[in-house]
């Protein structure tokens, strides 16, 4: 089993990187790997709670975040930096996270086998 | 004249330098990722809480909507729809979409 860590630095819509990136958290999820999704920069919009879509026409993925523990994808991390940038809290969040500073996040990102970037 | 700006002030310099260039009086519109700078997380650092006194600005509410950003758009900021977005360009001599 390798350790696979998933980089999001995208808001949601804007562009594709978001739901690429959860579309490929599934597939290394399907392939029982140690997986491990972070969100930092405008990465931590994805999370954010209350997402409304209709009005774009396009399909609210953010649900999706929810359903991960189903597919054994536990491991979620927030930088705390970025969240405090945007004036975001944890509270502002659809799902459970752990929030790591700078630091933290860099030595788990340096213990990875596998770091992709979206 | 009316500005558009469509990306994220913390990932592009797009709202930056449509801010420098704006004149006061002009209309700027943000949509897709550049409204988490009109929002009450977002204003000050992207500069929109200080172009507010020179600048009318606008976001476009499905877009908020879309991001779980709605009613957090900062005083100041007039939420428009689809139909708005079109007036707003009739309205304008011309625009300058900020890509």
């Amino acid at each position: 089993m390798k350790k696979f860590m998933f980089v999001n630095r995208k808001a949601p819509y804007g562009t594709i990187y978001a739901l690429e990136s959860l579309e490929v958290v599934l597939i290394a999820a399907t392939f029982d790997q140690d997986v491990s999704l972070v969100f930092i920069d405008d990465g931590v919009y994805e999370l954010v709670k209350g997402q409304e879509t209709k009005g774009v026409g396009i399909k609210n993925h953010s649900k999706t975040y929810r359903a991960l523990d189903g597919y054994d994808v536990e491991k979620l991390y927030v930088e705390r930096e970025s969240m405090a940038m945007r004036g975001l809290t944890e509270a502002d969040l659809l799902v459970p996270v752990e929030v790591l500073s700078s630091a933290e996040m860099g030595s788990l990102m340096a213990e990875q086998d596998v770091v992709l970037s979206f | 004249m009316l500005h558009i700006v469509n990306k994220s002030h913390t990932q592009t310099n797009s709202l930056q330098s449509c801010l420098r260039l704006a004149q006061a009086g002009a209309a700027l519109l943000v949509i897709e990722d550049a409204i988490y700078a009109a929002t009450t997380g977002g204003a000050a650092s992207s500069g929109i809480a200080g172009a507010i006194a020179r600048l009318k600005v606008y976001a476009l509410q499905p877009d908020v909507e879309a991001r779980g950003m709605a009613g957090k758009l900062v005083e100041g900021v007039t939420a428009i729809d689809y139909a708005g977005f079109v007036d707003l360009v009739a309205e304008h001599t011309n625009n300058q979409s900020w890509l």
